[in-house]
């Protein structure tokens, strides 16, 4: 590639009373340009993330690392990443649309591979999908027929690792549960109420429930009846 | 005709709450853009980078120069980053082991970072190291923000004309920006994320192990030192494939509420800005009030359509209503957590400041949900990202004022200079790539039938696929209607070249239109001046950007999201 001569001469010109600065040249521009790339890949791209690794791992050291659920000195999951629910006794999360890593098939709740349908509102796969979800979730849950089901349970998630399901959601597998366990259901509603997250600052967002924290409390409550 | 569900109050509530807390930023972010733009001063970290660039920050440039200096630096980053990306296997920090990007997949991603569109044609945690998301995405998403921040800089002091033809240094804007603005507020914005769950680590995918006794695999990673950049920025790119969808990239309605004031705080406080530069204050609030109007009324779309859900759902047996223990509406690629108030303001704050990031699945809007957030990508001027929004604004105020000065028979003049043919023929370049190439590419692509197998959707939905991507890349937004397979050679290369179009053909050009005003002598306002500080022209020029618009987008909005709405409201499928 030929550069073109720059018109502003790069060498400064005789001593005038003003001093006039001379425009770089393109080969100190192309130079200064690869210096900064380098300049602001250190600063931007490896001190700042790792500045910022320490001080979150020094503050919020539970968070940083993903904020992980223990039971018995072993990790169960994340609190903020949904599980893959399928047992009766258990709250049920949502649908989700994930697929295995490698892609050759889906897999609800893969961590290491977030994923949603991205069906259109118009689109027949969704509309079937829903159709199935509704009557299975009917099915599980004693309702009839044409008992409407909340909205959450019948749609995938974005991620496909939503954590929450709407409290309308949990209350309604509540008798499910109770029998699964041979608990009261008051004693299951109980629980779901008090695992309620409540709106952020009690004005953002919505009120919902965290599934893997309500199983644990199920597992806990069950452990401490035996 | 009115949705059969309204929004709650409490919805109402939290998207007003919102809005006030950005509004009341404005004033002292604003005053700090200023100085950032304006100071003699150099602090010593920058006098310390401007030595090792080896470049003289008293060195004046004028559009030429500013122009010449800011597409060779990014010219020099693009190269680096695809060699970076490249070369990912034999760099540090990949514990998942991941290969290199395929070579036309290295070129979509390198382009799509710097012209800080970020559209992502792969999967975050399936494709890219730590070292690969921090030394090049990371990077990228400071400085092709301060990129754009440096060309507003260099605009508005050009209309503002304080220094002759001169429009400052690069060099300058650049560094000021990155570190008196962007270092600091993403650092901080990165804790209060990981405060709220956001992870920042280096340690190797977990392995938990399930309460039913399956395993689960969950990817962690450096994700909150990105994330904060990415909405100050409003670069958009996610660390997961989901993005903000993703519970590790925003945990909760409060991280949610953080990002979208951290997309709005740059964008509305530029405004400010730009009055306070020009010394007439009022013309930085016609500008903002503009720009809010368009913002709020798309907002209010957006979250009546999703409150409304979609009659397709409700046959199949969902309770879409709104009651005391749910939210409601369309559900399908939204998360619990955020319902439909806080996924609509999401929606409508990225594509409104052209961030490119998802909190849900914009595929999966209702048909008139997605048209809102088509909209504001198309009239591309509704606050916008890194200074570009405003710049784009000027071009319809320009517009405006021709249009004016023709209907008056006067020549026309903004701020105290005269527009003449060759401003007017700028901002038309600029005014038209726009269009032509988001439907010219569109055009293209739907008559391709390999272009068509990359559909998730049949029907009228598949077209407004393929419109959203080119939208997206020209717009430099990001976002998409995912379910598109982009990673085909067709679309990386296609949208690529959208967005560089998008990018440089509406930056260049009006940088020259800045240059050439820059020059031009004052002349004084007279009885007959157009004045351009009023409310009413704040309304002449939304109307001129909405009839452009219209004029432009009608056609095609009509074959994409206005067929889908009606047959959703038919129950017609597909």
């Amino acid at each position: 590639m030929t550069l073109p001569t720059n018109p502003e001469p790069a060498v400064p010109g005789p001593a005038t009373p003003e001093p006039v600065i001379p425009a770089a040249s393109l080969t100190q521009l192309l130079r200064s340009a690869a210096l900064a790339a380098l300049l602001f890949t250190a600063v931007c791209g490896l001190a700042y993330p790792l500045l910022t690794t320490l001080a979150g791992n020094v503050l919020f050291p539970a968070q940083a690392t993903g904020s992980l659920l223990l039971r018995g000195g072993q990790v169960v999951g994340s609190a903020l990443i949904g599980q893959d629910f399928t047992t009766p006794g258990y709250l049920r999360g949502r649908p989700s649309q994930t697929n295995r890593t490698d892609g050759s098939g889906p897999q609800p709740y893969n961590a290491e591979n977030s994923g949603a349908s991205n069906w259109g509102p118009t689109n027949a796969r969704l509309r079937d999908a829903a159709q199935e979800r509704a009557v299975s979730f009917r099915a599980d849950n004693g309702l009839g027929a044409s008992a409407p089901v909340p909205v959450d349970m019948v749609t995938a998630s974005g991620s496909g690792l939503d954590p929450d399901v709407s409290v309308a959601a949990a209350l309604a597998q509540t008798g499910r549960i109770a029998r699964e366990r041979a608990v009261a259901p008051a004693q299951v509603e109980a629980l779901i109420r008090a695992n309620v997250t409540r709106r952020s600052l009690g004005v953002l967002g919505e009120e919902r429930v965290n599934v893997l924290r309500v199983n644990l409390a199920l597992d806990a409550l069950s452990a401490g009846r035996r | 005709m009115l949705p059969a569900v309204l929004p709650g109050v409490g919805a109402v509530t939290q998207l007003l709450a919102v809005l006030a807390v950005s509004a009341l930023l404005v004033v002292p972010v604003g005053r700090l853009l200023h100085g950032v733009f304006t100071g003699a001063r150099h602090t010593a970290p920058e006098r310390l980078t401007y030595r090792l660039l080896r470049v003289n920050p008293a060195e004046p440039m004028d559009w030429r120069r500013y122009a010449l200096t800011l597409v060779l630096c990014n010219l020099v980053m693009l190269l680096v980053s695809y060699a970076l990306i490249r070369l990912q296997p034999w760099l540090p920090w990949n514990p998942a082991g991941l290969a290199a990007q395929t070579p036309e997949l290295a070129w979509n991603t390198a382009v799509s970072f710097m012209t800080n569109t970020n559209w992502q044609a792969y999967s975050g945690e399936q494709s890219l190291s730590y070292f690969s998301q921090m030394a090049v995405l990371t990077t990228f998403m400071f400085t092709s923000a301060a990129t754009g921040f440096a060309a507003a800089a260099a605009f508005m002091r050009g209309l503002a004309g304080t220094n002759g033809a001169q429009l400052g240094n690069f060099w300058v804007d650049l560094t000021r920006i990155v570190y008196r603005v962007f270092l600091p507020l993403s650092f901080a914005v990165a804790l209060i994320l990981i405060w709220q769950g956001v992870p920042q680590t280096l340690n190797a995918t977990v392995t938990a192990q399930t309460l039913q006794g399956e395993t689960q695999r969950i990817a962690l990673g450096p994700v909150a030192s990105l994330e904060s950049i990415k909405h100050l920025g409003t670069n958009g790119g996610g660390f997961f494939g989901m993005n903000a969808a993703h519970p590790f990239e925003n945990p909760t309605p409060l991280t949610n509420a953080l990002h979208v004031l951290c997309m709005l705080l740059l964008p509305t406080s530029l405004t400010y800005a730009f009055g306070r530069l020009l010394a007439n204050r009022r013309q930085g609030w016609v500008i903002f009030g503009a720009m809010f109007t368009l913002f709020a009324v798309s907002l209010g779309a957006l979250l009546l359509a999703e409150q409304g859900g979609n009659p397709v759902l409700g046959a199949a047996g969902a309770d879409q209503s709104v009651t005391a223990t749910q939210a409601g509406g369309n559900m399908e690629g939204k998360e619990v957590r955020f319902g439909v108030a806080q996924t609509a303001l999401f929606a409508a704050t990225t594509t409104a400041a052209t961030t490119g990031s998802v909190n849900a699945m914009h595929d999966s809007l209702t048909p008139l949900g997605g048209l809102v957030t088509l909209v504001q990508m198309m009239l591309n001027s509704v606050f916008g990202g890194k200074g570009v929004g405003l710049i784009n604004f000027t071009q319809y105020l320009i517009l405006s004022v021709f249009l004016a000065g023709l209907m008056v028979g006067r020549t026309p003049e903004f701020l105290g200079k005269k527009i003449e043919a060759r401003e007017v023929k700028l901002v038309m370049l600029a005014v038209l790539a726009h269009p032509l190439s988001i439907l010219g590419f569109t055009a293209l692509a739907v008559t391709l039938p390999a272009a068509l197998g990359s559909l998730n959707n049949p029907g009228a939905h598949g077209f407004t696929e393929v419109l959203y991507a080119y939208t997206s890349a020209t717009a430099n937004n990001g976002s998409a209607f995912a379910g598109l397979n982009a990673n085909t050679p067709f679309y990386n290369l296609t949208t690529g070249l959208a967005m560089l179009t998008g990018r440089y053909l509406t930056l260049l050009p009006m940088l020259a239109v800045a240059g050439l005003l820059a020059a031009k002598t004052r002349v004084p306002a007279g009885s007959g001046t157009l004045r351009t500080d009023t409310a009413l022209f704040g309304g002449l020029t939304v109307a001129v950007l909405l009839i452009v618009g219209a004029l432009t987008f009608l056609p095609a909005l009509t074959l994409g999201p206005v067929t889908d709405h009606l047959q959703m409201l038919k129950g017609a499928v597909q």
